[in-house]
């Protein structure tokens, strides 16, 4: 019964959101810095979610999420570009090699499985390292995924180094937050159930969790995956945001950015990183914009010092040195937003079982 | 879920609804200021700059409307230029103006074209800009036209048989012009070597040495300056023989300050030349040096020097097209301007400007030059034209 | 055949000298604090900028020794910021404040250039060109791996033979044990960072006079590959790291030369998958135990 009212609860609170999100789309328009920021926004939460599950949950201090993504993110474009465009957009490759075309969603769900595939394949050999190794290991895949994706050779399937575009895109805010609230959801399951207090145990004492018997590499490589298979689903969300996509941006410094959200939201938090996400994007796209353009203040006469093209970025990136640095659990720490409306009783009982 | 309600209230608090002012038209400068190709970038925004200060208004339904420019840095960066693109329809664009490198103005394309803002590309060259995009113009030559051209002059000029090609990974502009001169070069029944680097690449030394051991009789190298004066330095202290040949990015005062005192043969193909004959083009650059040599930080922005650009020429004719435009559509309404945009003619500075289907400018002429290793200029060599090249 | 194959070992050898020297800070922070210093190629940058700026003002030769002071300063502060209020934070809140200063250090010198490259000053007599063989290079190229030796060298001397070097090697034996024992960890530390920070500038100076742009990015590159140079030399192992980065700069020329361009970047990483897989501890790494 209670379980039951808690689903209805959530049920009602998501359509809410749905028709908030119409009304401020129609409202502002769909082209407007709020939507656009909200669209960023979403995917950039699920993508640190993702990221999350692995370095919050599992422990694993894994820096190949922009690897992950750009091979999401070709996916869905290789496979979605109509036909009638491909001849324009593979211009050095006669049109490149591959004569059909899938749905949307099919691309997608194409988007995450081959990503995670790879993860697979990557994690039997690197998941065996520890710590910094690991991070500098994964580092140096994604590094290497982006190499091979712009070698000439693979051409006429990637578009070697070129731009790729005209794969459908989404127009309206919906969409984005219908995938990435079901992703989310579905790693919120995940962590809710056994494999998720695995997970939660390996973080906190590898030695411990062997002992009790957790498989320690098959929960390593199921966390690596299945965070690598939502990096590469909000690899093609990103490129559908963009409109068009291209290797040179999936650099080791995106996985960083992603990293830092996650940090500022609270390692092992899924509404921290929500949260986290949608400010970081917020901030850097549209507040603190502001920050970029010489202001005169008292009619001309005095000119606002610092304020020129790149402030904005300064002062973003030490607030974050800050918050790294003294608020180091972040937002949320390792708590979530459901957890502070939690009647006191069920505090209690949580406590305990801790 | 309390979160999002949450967050949501917040923005819309913070949301500072943009009131139009109620008689400007706002034009949009979508340019790299940073990155690679930020120096370029500078020079085109200069040229829209003194067309701006030359007509500073526009007569749209009796009614005159103040011209305000939103200029904007993409920072020659594919991903950043989609936020870029994205700020200039936020403010409300009529149109918009750039840019300087082909990358950026195909992944800004998606972003116009979503908002059904008209954009005119004033250097990008690859034909990508315009084919892929409904609301892309151009007022310049395309990237097979120019390959060609640069492919015949080696030929002739030279007597090039074996070209070595060095290109940019994931770099739009350069892997296109590339392309197009090594497919021009092997018809002619050349050999072609080709290559790439990554982006960020320091040591240039390898490739160089590649080309030597290749038996190149010349270097194509359409890169961006910034990677440019990197391998002119490395060239000059190679003492390498073979003349490097480069494409539009090449006409800049970074090459001339890279290649003073050197030994090297530079030579590129550009939109248009200082000491062109019309009359138009004399008064332009007449009027554009002296305003330059009035605004020291638009001198500054322009390398230091008042030697005029062919990006600041592209530029002043495109903000001249996307006046007339505004003129014919009779509106500051983008869609119309597009409607119109299309049938849109006029006499400018880097020749007579008119727009075929896809959108590109009918232009037929590139001109070659070389730089002056001791008077720091660039020297005139030749013209080339379609016709010229058919026969 | 030689004559081919000269250009190529020389551009080789002197960009892997140049990696060793900002190899070695790497190692020997890993060695002392185990932690992977992600700002350290971007020291090596801000190097570079104070070169570009300081010249316009001062001659070379002055202005040489204050880069490095500036350079040493900034590493030492960076060190006293961003690590030491971590001390007893675990390893990872330590290396993602190291990802924090390299974002801050490149957005801060992205906003004081403008994001645009800047021309390295010549520096006389090694901007010149020299001939040996066929092949044509610049003095730099000739001086850095011999300057590089020289460095470590006596930077090995130092490690050996002094007692701020017994008290490194202590430190990286064994952090806690070397505190009860009554060494200063702080300067200990801090002389670490001195010593990573000058090598760095070093390395900068000969860097650019041989590819004379500098960008904000620039560093992040060269960064990496000294950082695989050190995993691949055995990471706290001088040596090591020196003759890693040799490697590292040869293999990466080899490459280019036989036309596998794209990938000059790519070995680099599969190197360093490869050495961690098969021997994590490097060549001459001592082999260490996961302690409980």
């Amino acid at each position: 019964m209670k379980k039951s009212t808690k689903n209805i609860i959530n049920i009602v609170l998501i359509a809410l959101m749905f028709v908030v999100l119409y009304v401020l789309e129609q409202q502002f328009g769909r082209r407007s810095m709020l939507v656009t920021v909200l669209k960023k926004g979403a995917i950039y939460a699920l993508i640190a979610v993702s990221m999350n599950l692995l370095n919050g949950f599992t422990g694993l201090f894994s820096l190949g999420q922009a690897g992950f993504m750009l091979v999401g993110a070709y996916t869905y474009a290789v496979l979605t570009i109509p036909m009638a465009k491909r001849m324009a957009v593979y211009q050095y490759y006669d049109g490149g090699i591959i004569n059909f075309t899938v749905p949307t969603i099919v691309g997608i769900i194409a988007a995450g499985l081959l990503a995670a595939v790879l993860a697979w394949l990557i994690g039997m050999p690197v998941l065996r390292l520890k710590s910094d190794y690991l991070a500098i290991a994964t580092l140096g895949f994604a590094e290497i995924i982006r190499a091979i994706i712009q070698w000439d050779t693979l051409g006429p399937i990637t578009n070697g180094s070129n731009l790729l575009k005209t794969y459908p895109t989404f127009k309206s805010v919906i969409p984005v937050f219908i995938a990435a609230t079901i992703c989310i959801a579905i790693i919120v399951f995940l962590i809710n159930s056994t494999y998720g207090r695995a997970f939660k145990a390996i973080r906190d004492d590898e030695i411990a969790a062997e002992a009790m018997g957790i498989n320690l590499f098959h929960h390593k490589q199921m966390a690596f995956v299945i965070s690598s298979f939502f990096a590469g689903i909000g690899g093609a969300l990103l490129a559908m945001y963009q409109g068009s996509l291209q290797a040179n941006a999936f650099k080791s410094s995106m996985t960083y950015e992603i990293l830092l959200i996650v940090v500022i939201g609270g390692m092992g938090s899924i509404s921290g990183s929500v949260m986290a996400s949608f400010l970081f994007i917020a901030c850097s796209e549209w507040w603190l914009r502001f920050l970029d353009t010489e202001m005169m203040l008292f009619g001309g006469t005095f000119k606002v010092p610092f304020l020129r093209s790149g402030f904005r970025m300064v002062v973003f990136s030490i607030v974050i040195m800050i918050v790294v640095l003294f608020f180091r659990k972040g937002i949320m720490g390792e708590k979530e937003l459901w957890d502070l409306y939690k009647p006191r009783k069920n505090k209690k009982v949580e406590g305990n079982k801790a | 879920m309390k979160k999002i309600l949450a967050l949501v209230m917040v923005l819309v608090l913070m949301s500072a609804a943009a009131v139009a002012m109620a008689d400007t038209v706002k034009i949009g400068v979508f340019e790299p200021a940073s990155g690679d190709n930020g120096a370029g970038g500078k020079q085109e925004v200069i040229g829209i700059e003194y067309a701006n200060s030359l007509v500073p208004t526009v007569e749209v339904g009796g009614k005159t409307y103040d011209v305000e420019l939103v200029i904007v840095d993409n920072q020659s960066a594919t991903d950043k230029a989609v936020s870029a693109a994205q700020e200039l329809v936020d403010a409300g664009v009529s149109i918009v103006l750039g840019s300087y490198g082909s990358g950026v103005s195909m992944a800004g394309g998606e972003v116009f074209a979503d908002a059904e803002v008209p954009a005119i590309a004033c250097s990008a060259t690859n034909p990508g800009v315009t084919s892929l995009c409904d609301y892309y113009w151009r007022v310049c030559f395309l990237d097979p036209f120019q390959g060609t051209v640069m492919a015949n002059f080696a030929k002739d000029e030279f007597g090039a048989k074996t070209a070595y090609v060095l290109s940019q990974l994931g770099d739009d502009y350069t892997t296109g012009l590339a392309t197009y001169f090594a497919k021009a070069f092997e018809s002619m029944g050349g050999t072609v070597i080709n290559e790439q680097f990554t982006e960020g690449t320091s040591d240039y030394t390898a490739y160089l040495n590649n080309a030597i051991n290749g038996g190149a009789d010349v270097i194509f190298c359409p890169t961006s300056t910034t990677v440019a004066s990197l391998l002119i330095n490395q060239a000059a202290s190679m003492n390498i023989a073979m003349p490097l040949l480069a494409g539009d990015t090449w006409e800049s005062s970074v090459i001339l300050d890279a290649a003073k005192g050197t030994n090297l043969t530079v030579c590129m193909s550009t939109f248009f030349d200082e000491n062109d004959g019309n009359a138009v083009a004399a008064e332009f650059v007449q009027g554009f040096k002296a305003w330059l040599n009035a605004n020291a930080d638009k001198k500054t922005n322009n390398g230091g020097n008042d030697i005029v650009a062919a990006v600041s020429a592209l530029g002043y004719d495109a903000y001249m097209v996307a006046i007339e435009a505004i003129k014919a559509a009779d509106s500051i309404d983008s869609v119309a301007i597009a409607e119109a945009l299309p049938s849109v003619v006029t006499n400018g500075v880097t020749g007579s400007i008119s727009f075929d289907e896809i959108g590109d400018a009918n232009k037929d002429m590139a001109y070659i030059k070389k730089a002056n290793t001791e008077t720091v200029a660039f020297d005139f060599v030749k013209t080339q034209t379609v016709a010229e090249l058919a026969q | 055949m030689f004559d081919k194959i000269l250009p190529y070992l020389l551009s080789g050898i002197s960009v892997g000298g140049q990696y060793a020297l900002i190899a070695v800070g790497y190692t020997m922070v890993y060695g002392i604090l185990r932690l992977i210093n992600f700002a350290h190629g971007d020291i090596f940058t801000a190097a570079g900028f104070f070169m570009v700026y300081i010249a316009t003002a001062l001659p070379v030769q002055i202005a040489i020794p204050l880069v490095v002071v500036l350079t040493v300063l900034l590493g030492v502060t960076v060190e006293r910021v961003a690590y030491k209020p971590l001390r007893s934070a675990p390893r990872m809140s330590v290396m993602i404040s190291a990802i924090g200063v390299s974002y801050l250090l490149q957005n801060l010198m992205w906003y004081v250039t403008g994001g645009l490259a800047k021309q390295y000053p010549t520096i006389p007599w090694i901007s010149n060109s020299i001939t040996i063989g066929k092949a044509t290079t610049k003095v730099v190229t000739l001086i850095t791996p011999v300057l590089t030796i020289l460095l470590v060298i006596a930077l090995v001397t130092i490690i050996q033979k002094t007692k701020i070097g017994m008290a490194m090697r202590a430190v990286s034996k064994d952090f806690e044990t070397a505190q009860l024992m009554g060494i200063k960890i702080n300067s200990v530390i801090s002389t670490t960072f001195v010593i990573g920070s000058l090598l760095a500038a070093v390395g900068s100076v000969l860097y650019f006079s041989n590819y004379t742009s500098v960008t904000p990015t620039v560093g992040a590159m060269p960064g990496l590959k000294a950082f695989v140079a050190a995993v691949f030399g055995g990471i706290g192992s001088i040596p090591g790291a020196v003759i890693g980065a040799f490697i590292i700069g040869i293999c990466e020329n080899i490459i280019k030369a036989l036309g596998y361009t794209t990938f000059s970047d790519a070995f680099t990483f599969a190197l360093l998958i490869v050495i961690l897989l098969f021997k994590p501890t490097g060549l001459f790494g001592e082999k260490t135990s996961e302690k409980v």
